[in-house]
């Protein structure tokens, strides 16, 4: 179905870069700024690897890997190795040996991911730093977004009232049959395999299609208190259980993704469980579940908050920019 | 059947839903950083041409709709039948007016066009971009009479009215755009 060996035939002019030179100048500027902000909160840059044996185990992200072969004549057998979806693994690793305050600038890799908004390889700003509650985690992100956007702090919402501001209902509390309701309400018209699936999903789209786009319309801002099905590597407090989890969005875009990080081992092993369940009942091959990170987390993982930015988007809103071809010299079609 | 896969999804792509035939006209990919792929879907309805729009999650599949293109000629219409003949087998497809949409106005017998089969059966029907057509009847044009009436509706051989610059005459060959339907010169004869 997909084009096939579109990488030879391609017209000339594809040599050459998507995005101006003034945008990627724009970018380089943004880095440098990005590392003095670092520098001057007292952090220290590090690097993990590209490659590794772990991965984030989550249900809807798919890691890409590559293999490192024992004999060049037989490049498909031998080790695999994953390319990071994120380096959370690595920096939380960092973290349990005595890190204090890290920050790291590297690519990333998610297969499957390409749109307007997304290239299966892109730039992400990832840091944790020890003793950080979520609050914490919020204005450290807030401080950031305005050194580098100039479009003052970020107002902070929860999960629960931008939901029930937007669509009207309670989102730790609606059941699926109110939630389709709205959708339809809504003018959400979802396909018909939405009905064999999860109360998640439903949320995942009101919160996609209905309240993302208006969040971050002014000012930026950050949505926190995630449902607690929605964790993923953060923890779980309150009742109603939410997680201490937080977005950063500005004009709709999705920027940033923050955690008051997990540190209880036996909770990542269940999750790591449930999502490999979950991903076989979608078809998806399981991903490991044991890995350094859990031998980490077994020896204790301080108290912290990490956030992980996503750089090119951040380009993209500062340019002007409709797309990240806009910004970034070869998108994976020129790559 | 075929089908496609939400990676597979795209502008211009021919799938089948509930039966009839569309064509994707729009593809956004919205993807959380966690959470499932959503794929927010405009979809035509080649048979009705009406508009769906549709959110589908990663995962998801669509039919492949069974259409296929051919050249074929616009042999005769007979009341508001109008029948053609595949280049290619020289099979005789009919269409009714209505499903011809506008492109009766320019078919004229030995016209080549292009045609959208479904299940075998025909559902649309484009003649080329410009077609050269006679000028049946027009009013004629009144000496002296210049700043109001710079332009005025004629009817063309097909039974079709158009809009010309006043100049047209009756028996005139004019050249059409059928795209937008709108007068382009005078042609040779």
């Amino acid at each position: 179905m997909s084009d096939q060996g579109a990488s030879h035939g391609n017209p000339p002019h594809e040599f050459l870069p998507s995005a101006d030179w003034s945008r990627l100048q724009l970018r380089a500027r943004l880095l440098a700024r990005t590392r003095a902000f670092f520098a001057a909160c007292g952090f220290l840059e590090v690097e993990t690897p590209l490659l590794s044996a772990d991965t984030v185990v989550d249900r809807y992200l798919d890691p890409l890997s590559v293999t490192l072969p024992n004999d060049p004549r037989m490049p498909e057998q031998g080790r695999k190795l994953w390319l990071q979806t994120s380096p959370e693994f690595g920096m939380k690793r960092l973290m349990a040996a005595g890190g204090q305050a890290i920050y790291q600038i590297t690519r990333a890799f998610r297969g499957g991911e390409s749109g307007p908004r997304h290239n299966p390889e892109f730039t992400i700003v990832e840091w944790y730093r020890r003793g950080d509650t979520m609050g914490d985690g919020m204005q450290l992100l807030s401080d950031l977004a305005e050194a580098l956007l100039g479009l003052g702090p970020a107002d902070r919402v929860s999960y629960a009232e931008a939901f029930g501001w937007r669509v009207g209902l309670d989102p730790h509390r609606a059941t699926v049959d109110q939630l389709r309701a709205a959708a339809e309400r809504l003018n959400v018209h979802a396909s018909g395999s939405f009905a064999e699936t999860d109360r998640d999903n439903w949320l995942n789209l009101l919160v996609a299609l209905v309240v993302e786009p208006e969040l971050g319309k002014t000012r930026p801002t950050i949505l926190h208190s995630y449902p607690a099905s929605q964790a993923a590597l953060a923890r779980v407090t309150g009742d109603p259980p939410v997680a201490e989890r937080f977005e950063l969005y500005v004009r709709g875009v999705e920027l940033a993704n923050g955690y008051h990080e997990l540190v209880d081992p036996e909770v990542l092993r269940a999750r790591n469980r449930a999502a490999n369940l979950a991903r076989a009942a979608d078809g998806r091959p399981a991903l490991p579940e044991v890995s350094r990170l859990l031998a980490a987390m077994d020896h204790g993982l301080p108290d912290c908050t990490g956030v992980a930015l996503g750089f090119d988007r951040v380009v993209m809103l500062a340019a002007g920019a409709e797309s990240l071809a806009g910004v970034t010299a070869f998108p994976i079609d020129r790559a | 059947m075929a089908s496609y896969n939400t990676s597979d999804f795209k502008r211009g792509l021919k799938v089948q839903i509930d039966g009839d035939p569309y064509l994707m006209v729009e593809c956004l990919f919205v993807k959380p950083g966690k959470g499932n792929a959503l794929y927010k879907c405009r979809l035509r309805n080649l048979l009705r041409n009406t508009m769906l729009d549709r959110t589908y999650k990663g995962g998801d599949s669509l039919e492949a709709a069974d259409v296929t293109e051919i050249k074929a000629q616009f042999l005769y219409r007979q009341q508001d039948t109008f029948v053609f003949m595949d280049n290619a087998n020289y099979e005789q497809y009919e269409l009714t007016k209505e499903q011809t949409d506008d492109a009766w106005k320019y078919l004229k017998e030995g016209m080549e066009c292009s045609m959208v089969l479904f299940n075998n059966s025909p559902i649309s029907v484009s003649p080329p971009n410009h077609v050269v057509l006679k000028v049946e009847y027009a009013e004629p044009a009144v000496k002296g009479n210049t700043a109001t009436n710079l332009t005025k509706p004629v009817k063309l051989e097909t039974g079709a009215e158009i809009t010309c610059p006043a100049f047209v005459e009756m028996g005139d060959t004019i050249r059409v755009d059928t795209r937008t339907g709108e007068y382009l010169e005078r042609a040779k004869a």
